[in-house]
């Protein structure tokens, strides 16, 4: 008996990515996930840190996917090689600072690249034609394949009976009859599709699973390249803007003030590297200042702000301490900044 | 990846990162090891609890003991016969 085909499943934790995987598991085809860890990612992270998230029931949806689906997940870290994903998108952004198309292009030619180190025949997507405005689109569907380098080896089983055969279809590795003619965006076929298999439970992401979807991030991250010598970010700046009311009084400086206690115990991990501010006389947050050229009279705004989030925002003068990194903490006494006084346009 | 088991136990280091970092650095970490090594995984991360464990089972490892330790998140794992 021959061995059976291999495919490798782009698998993002969604519903529509463990459907592919599925039909074509029911074809007897071998099949392994592979997720992507670019660090714009939603899941987990804001629930990790928030203390009052703590509580709920947290997974990691690949891997849950995966779990479900009886298949190894191959988890990859390309946080590097995605920033030029990020900082020079060849096909433009979309609404916010989504790069979409490029990224569905850099993930399948990621999986490409698996799967010849790997000795796999085929790439599996849960694209569907229509569903997104930039990447899934009839005539960008063809463009994900061609640039990916992944050509007919990509096969979307959800769609595929809307695009032209693939190969895997067209040597009989699967059977087209039993693919998918799915487009638009309505969901009611892939939840009639999850109910025939006996999916419960699957991740319902409102608002997509990348934070450069997300209009406040992407403004957090703009700001952030408007401020520095170039465009460029590490992943604890990602981080960082996942976290934390954001507010840039000044150009040279921003100020991330922790909201709960989870928080200030994720921003305490970085006291080391950022200029930082604290209450001592009231309960109160944990205050990172950002920047270049940080003068002490901008340290004492920064403890004003901090003083206005504390507990002690009504009191007349709240202690606080002031530590730049290497140096020993001082201690000042501050009037907490009025509400009014914030003008708007400092939070970002 | 070496071939023959050498029973040597590794301590990983994950305490700052957030899932699914830690289980990113067990898999490449596993990768390097042979069949019987052991893994321990300290992280800050809760949510590590979960999926390392998660992970494990896909992927034909054993989990030995996970939970909390001085306020750390331990999972201590030994290496299956399935290669990545």
């Amino acid at each position: 008996m021959s061995e059976p085909r291999k495919a490798i499943a782009l698998i993002s934790g969604g519903l529509d990515s463990m459907l592919a995987a599925r039909i074509v598991q029911e074809q007897g085809v071998h099949v392994e996930g592979i997720n992507f860890f670019t660090g714009f990612c939603v899941e987990g992270h804001t629930h990790a840190i928030r203390k009052r998230d703590r509580n709920r029931p947290k997974r990691n949806n690949a891997l849950w996917v995966a779990e479900q689906l009886g298949i190894k997940l191959h988890i990859i870290d390309v946080v590097e090689p995605y920033k030029d994903v990020v900082l020079n998108p060849r096909h433009g952004y979309g609404a916010n600072l989504n790069p979409c198309l490029d990224c569905k292009i850099f993930m399948v030619s990621k999986a490409y690249e698996w799967l010849r180190q790997h000795g796999f025949d085929f790439i599996v997507t849960g694209e569907v034609v229509g569903q997104r405005p930039m990447s899934q689109r009839r005539d960008t569907m063809p463009v994900v394949a061609r640039e990916s380098g992944a050509y007919d080896l990509l096969l979307r089983p959800l769609c595929a009976k809307n695009l032209p055969p693939t190969l895997p279809e067209r040597e009989g590795w699967v059977d087209r009859d039993k693919l998918y003619a799915i487009s638009g965006r309505s969901r009611k076929v892939q939840q009639a599709l999850a109910r025939q298999f006996g999916i419960t439970g699957y991740a319902q992401p409102a608002g997509g699973c990348c934070f450069l979807t997300d209009a406040n991030y992407s403004a957090k991250l703009r700001d952030l390249w408007a401020h520095r010598p170039g465009r460029r970010y590490e992943l604890d700046d990602l981080m960082l803007l996942k976290v934390g009311r954001h507010l840039r009084p000044r150009p040279h400086f921003k100020l991330i003030v922790s909201r709960e206690e989870g928080e200030t115990r994720f921003l305490e991990g970085y006291r080391k590297r950022f200029a930082h501010v604290r209450t001592v006389s009231h309960g109160g947050p944990l205050t990172l200042v950002e920047g270049e050229g940080i003068e002490d009279g901008d340290l004492e705004l920064a403890a004003r702000v901090t003083a206005r989030y504390s507990q002690g925002r009504d009191a007349e003068r709240v202690e606080v301490e002031v530590v730049r990194p290497g140096e020993a903490p001082r201690r000042l006494q501050v009037r907490p900044m009025a509400p009014e006084e914030i003008p708007r346009d400092w939070y970002l | 990846m070496s071939g023959a088991p050498s029973g040597r136990v590794v301590e990983l280091d994950l305490r700052g990162l957030l899932c699914p970092l830690p289980v990113i650095r067990v898999q490449d970490r596993v990768a390097e090891l042979a069949p019987g090594d052991e893994v321990v995984a300290v992280c800050s991360d809760p949510g590590a609890l979960n999926d390392i464990p998660a992970w494990c089972k896909i992927n034909g490892h054993f989990v030995l003991w996970k939970g909390e330790r001085d306020g750390d998140y331990v999972v201590h794992l030994r290496v299956g016969g399935h290669r990545e």
